[in-house]
């Protein structure tokens, strides 16, 4: 709902937002000029005596006025001729000429009408409104996307269409909504619907009828400061009847032109206050520097609406058709998803198709369309639900949990959940586990076992595919192709072999970074963004199923480096092994954001093993800051497979690496790299008292062992891997 | 008072349709490129003592700044009982505003003033732009504004 209040409205107004904006931008400079350019009245001046000193040089001056800026005009007339000037304060003399600024003018009627009259307001008006919709669900939505309130300002991951809309949102938000708030409220006021008129006070029925009392003396001009001053208008020459008019930052009055005397006095409404402080806030006149700074916020309005149209066309694509979707009322099965970007869509299709082919009718449909009493021919439900951000359901499935509450659980129909996720993140299928946990407290009957899908695993899926088929009689067999980032040719620059003399053939392979257009950038395809520690896909020839690596580099790098070893049998392994450079490869990158070294200064220790090494030796190029790294590398030989072992000893020198421990199998003495840690115990708890974080990187094997090891190692204080775990200190990529 | 002042006073406006008495006068207003948005005048007429008698004209739909016509305002406090119906557009500079009104022929001659009061947005109010004698001899006279209005011309 959130999501659709800021599509359609974004996408509908994008363009009349984008005129509001700029022309808005444009005009935020001329309060500021006028500022600057303006001759100020010292601050102690007073309008009798500003009135004075202008006196002497235009004897017949009939008006004198300030604007916000501080600019003050006089007019009068030399024998029926008008004339005007902006006036020095502090001589009386004219010093600019007064006429309105044309281009302003110009910029200011297109803002606020596109010169189209009342209907022209009108349209902009709608534009402020969709503005502040925009504006107020962003809001939200980040909140959501981020995972919290308290991480409204967090980074957010994905293509760079979104996180620049997001960056810029979070510029401009407040700007653009006290913006569009105080267009409304001029807007209404414009209209008349609002009782915010300034009215003078009644013609005094009496004056003295005499003339001639000196401006310079009459107390109330004596005792106004003139950065009170709005107006001050003379009486008709010859007309003794008329009044001098006054009209400040407080109200309006009638003095005598004869005794000095105020007349009638009537002070500015509260509402016409308000209306005047919205003035200022929206326009910058009187406020110069927020004008500018609202100007600036204003600038990225077309940026948002660029990058927003793009987030919704690549979204678009994202989610795949399902051909033969039957009617909820006939439907067999019914699959219920909730899906934020569309990977889920693509299993849902696939189920679709498999349980198809079976003959079932099947209904795929969202998680917020859930309503038992419309499948009256069900037989099954079946939820796949991702997780969205910080353990939130995705917005196809925001009204899902109301609706089961709702809902009477019915003896035949069984209910199976499978949640989709990423195991890096914290709250891994949170939202599907919320779903399984409802709905067995409510009462629904288990169809399958609870499972989940880490990272769209074709495997993973096919094992609860396996499982449904069993729970329906069916011989399932759910061979998804996982939608696959768009890959990219990427060429070999270099490769360096090491391990043949060990059984363990093993190269480090550095390929060239290719070139991004912007329209990849904006889109998120080609390689992106990446670090060390990110991952590699790599799509062999003869397949479509990618093959994952640890990222040695990171983008600022210049080059995208891998380790592999050579598996025997190895498709991908074996195509990368016989790569020369030149050749290329059809690559893509994934994020890996739990498998980062953080921002502190605490220090690191790093442990792996054989090609486990390479993201670790991507952390150590990348300490250029003197963080203390502390790197654990077990090897077969250090003659044969010491990868990356004459650049640890470079960086060691120049101070990215403070102490270097390796253990060597093949060697009289095997040792291993958890016993290369026990060895150096003491060292390893003092460091982690010190609140060092842990990175582990290598086989499933060794992460085992090098966590029994640091169980022993941290024991006698009181800690265990596992509650390092729950403080992010400790962290695996494992193989 | 004269019987057909108690008629303006009855119908707030010095327009009087219908009355043999009277005929239709044709106001031309034509306003100089001064480069500004659109400027509201109001058109009214004062008597021989200078004492506000009715309006003709009222050019500019927002009530909100009828106090910077300040001259009209000042005479009638904004009543917008005095230009019921006879309210039109501003009118942009170079353009012209033209009214036909039936008015008594006991306005003319008889020492009443016709006054056009004129403003625009960020520039200065300009009330009593023009104080012209209504006459008979003085139909057809263009005469000239001081700031906005560069002739005006009244015809039967």
């Amino acid at each position: 709902m959130t999501r659709a209040l800021h599509r359609w409205p974004g996408l509908l107004a994008a363009l009349l937002l984008m005129t509001l904006a700029l022309s808005g931008a444009a005009l935020s400079i001329f309060p500021a000029a006028y500022r600057v350019a303006a001759p100020q009245a010292a601050s102690g001046l007073t309008v009798a005596t500003l009135a004075q000193r202008i006196e002497a040089v235009y004897p017949t001056v009939g008006q004198i006025r300030r604007a916000p800026s501080g600019e003050i005009t006089a007019y009068w007339f030399d024998n029926g001729v008008p004339g005007a000037a902006v006036i020095d304060p502090t001589t009386g003399q004219g010093v600019a000429n007064s006429d309105p600024n044309q281009i302003e003018r110009w910029l200011t009627e297109f803002h606020r009408s596109l010169f189209l009259g009342d209907n022209g307001r009108i349209v902009m008006a709608v534009g402020a409104g969709a503005m502040l919709i925009l504006a107020v669900s962003g809001i939200f939505l980040v909140a959501r996307r981020t995972g919290g309130w308290r991480r409204w300002f967090s980074r957010v991951r994905g293509p760079m269409s979104g996180r620049l809309h997001v960056e810029f949102a979070r510029i401009a938000v407040a700007g653009l909504m006290l913006s569009s708030v105080t267009a409304l409220w001029m807007t209404a006021s414009t209209f008349s619907l609002l009782p915010d008129e300034a009215m003078p006070p009644n013609f005094p029925s009496q004056v003295s009828g005499e003339t001639g009392f000196a401006m310079a003396d009459v107390p109330t001009l004596a005792s106004t400061p003139v950065s009170a001053l709005r107006n001050l208008t003379y009486p008709y020459p010859d007309d003794a009847t008329d009044v001098v008019t006054i009209e400040t930052d407080t109200g309006t009055g009638y003095i005598d032109q004869g005794t000095g005397e105020m007349l009638a006095w009537a002070d500015l409404s509260g509402w016409a206050r308000v209306s005047e402080t919205i003035y200022m806030l929206h326009t910058g006149q009187g406020a110069a520097l927020l004008g500018v700074i609202l100007g600036l916020m204003a600038l990225c309005v077309p940026l948002m609406a660029v990058t927003g149209t793009i987030v919704w066309l690549v979204g678009r694509r994202g989610r795949p058709r399902i051909r033969g979707n039957v009617a909820a009322g006939r439907a067999e099965t019914v699959v219920l998803v909730g899906s934020e970007g569309g990977t889920t869509w693509g299993f849902a299709a696939t189920l679709h198709a498999e349980l198809t082919k079976t003959g079932q009718a099947v209904r795929v449909e969202p998680m917020s369309s859930f309503n038992p009493a419309r499948y009256s021919h069900a037989k099954r439900l079946i939820v796949m639900a991702a997780t969205y951000g910080d353990g939130d359901a995705p917005a196809s499935a925001k009204s899902f949990l109301d609706r089961l509450e709702q809902a009477q659980p019915a003896p035949g129909l069984p209910l199976s959940v499978l949640g989709f996720g990423d195991r890096s993140f914290a709250h891994y299928c949170a939202f599907a586990e919320q779903v399984q946990t409802r709905a067995e407290a409510l009462g629904w009957h288990q169809l399958t076992d609870f499972d989940t899908v880490d990272r769209q695993s074709p495997q993973d899926f096919a094992r609860w595919g396996r499982a449904l088929g069993q729970a329906m009689g069916l011989d399932l067999e759910l061979t998804h192709q996982p939608v696959v980032p768009a890959s990219q040719d990427i060429t070999l620059v270099s490769r360096r072999d090491y391990g043949a003399e060990v059984q363990s053939p093993t190269a480090i392979l550095r390929f060239a970074l290719p070139r991004r257009s912007l329209w990849q950038r904006l889109t998120g395809r080609g390689l992106g963004r990446f670090a060390a520690g990110d991952i590699l896909g790599v799509v062999p020839e003869g397949s479509t199923l990618p093959r994952f690596y640890s990222l040695a580099s990171g983008r600022r790098d210049g080059f995208v480096e891998i380790a592999v070893k050579k598996h025997p049998g190895g498709l991908c392994s074996g195509q990368l092994m016989a790569l020369e450079p030149g050749d290329t490869v059809h690559a893509f990158v994934r994020r890996n954001p739990g498998f980062r070294p953080d921002r502190s200064k605490a220090p690191l220790i790093l442990i792996g093993a054989g090609t486990g090494i390479g993201p670790l030796a991507g952390f150590v190029r990348g300490n250029t800051r003197g963080r203390p790294v502390h790197l654990f590398f077990g090897m077969r030989h250090p003659d044969s497979d010491f990868l990356y072992g004459e650049d640890l000893t470079g960086w060691k020198q120049d101070g990215h690496l403070t102490r270097m421990v390796t253990a060597v199998s093949r060697s009289q003495a095997p040792s291993y790299v958890q016993d290369a840690l026990r060895t150096e115990a003491t060292d390893v708890a003092r460091l982690i008292r010190q609140g060092a974080r842990i990175m582990v990187c290598g086989g499933r094997g060794m992460a085992e062992g090098v966590s029994e090891a640091l169980a022993d190692i941290l024991a006698p204080a009181g800690l265990t891997p596992a509650s390092l775990k729950a403080q992010g200190r400790y962290v695996e990529d494992v193989y | 008072m004269k019987p057909l002042l108690a008629l303006f006073a009855m119908t707030t406006a010095l327009t009087v349709p219908g009355v043999a008495s009277a005929r239709p006068v044709t106001l031309t207003t034509n306003l100089s490129n001064y480069g500004g948005s659109g400027i509201y005048l109001a058109l009214y007429v004062t008597d021989s003592s200078g004492n506000y008698a009715g309006s003709l004209w009222l050019a500019g739909r927002r009530s909100r700044y009828y106090r910077h016509l300040s001259d009209w305002f000042r005479m009638t406090n904004g009543s917008r009982s005095q230009i019921n119906g006879i309210t039109g557009a501003s009118v942009g500079a170079g353009r012209s505003l033209t009214v036909t009104a039936d008015l008594a022929d006991s306005l003319f001659d008889a020492g009443y003033s016709l006054h056009i009061d004129a403003v625009a947005e960020h520039r200065r109010e300009s009330p009593s732009e023009i104080v012209i004698p209504l006459t008979t001899a003085g139909a057809g006279t263009a005469v000239r504004g001081r700031s906005y209005i560069s002739a005006f011309v009244y015809n039967f």
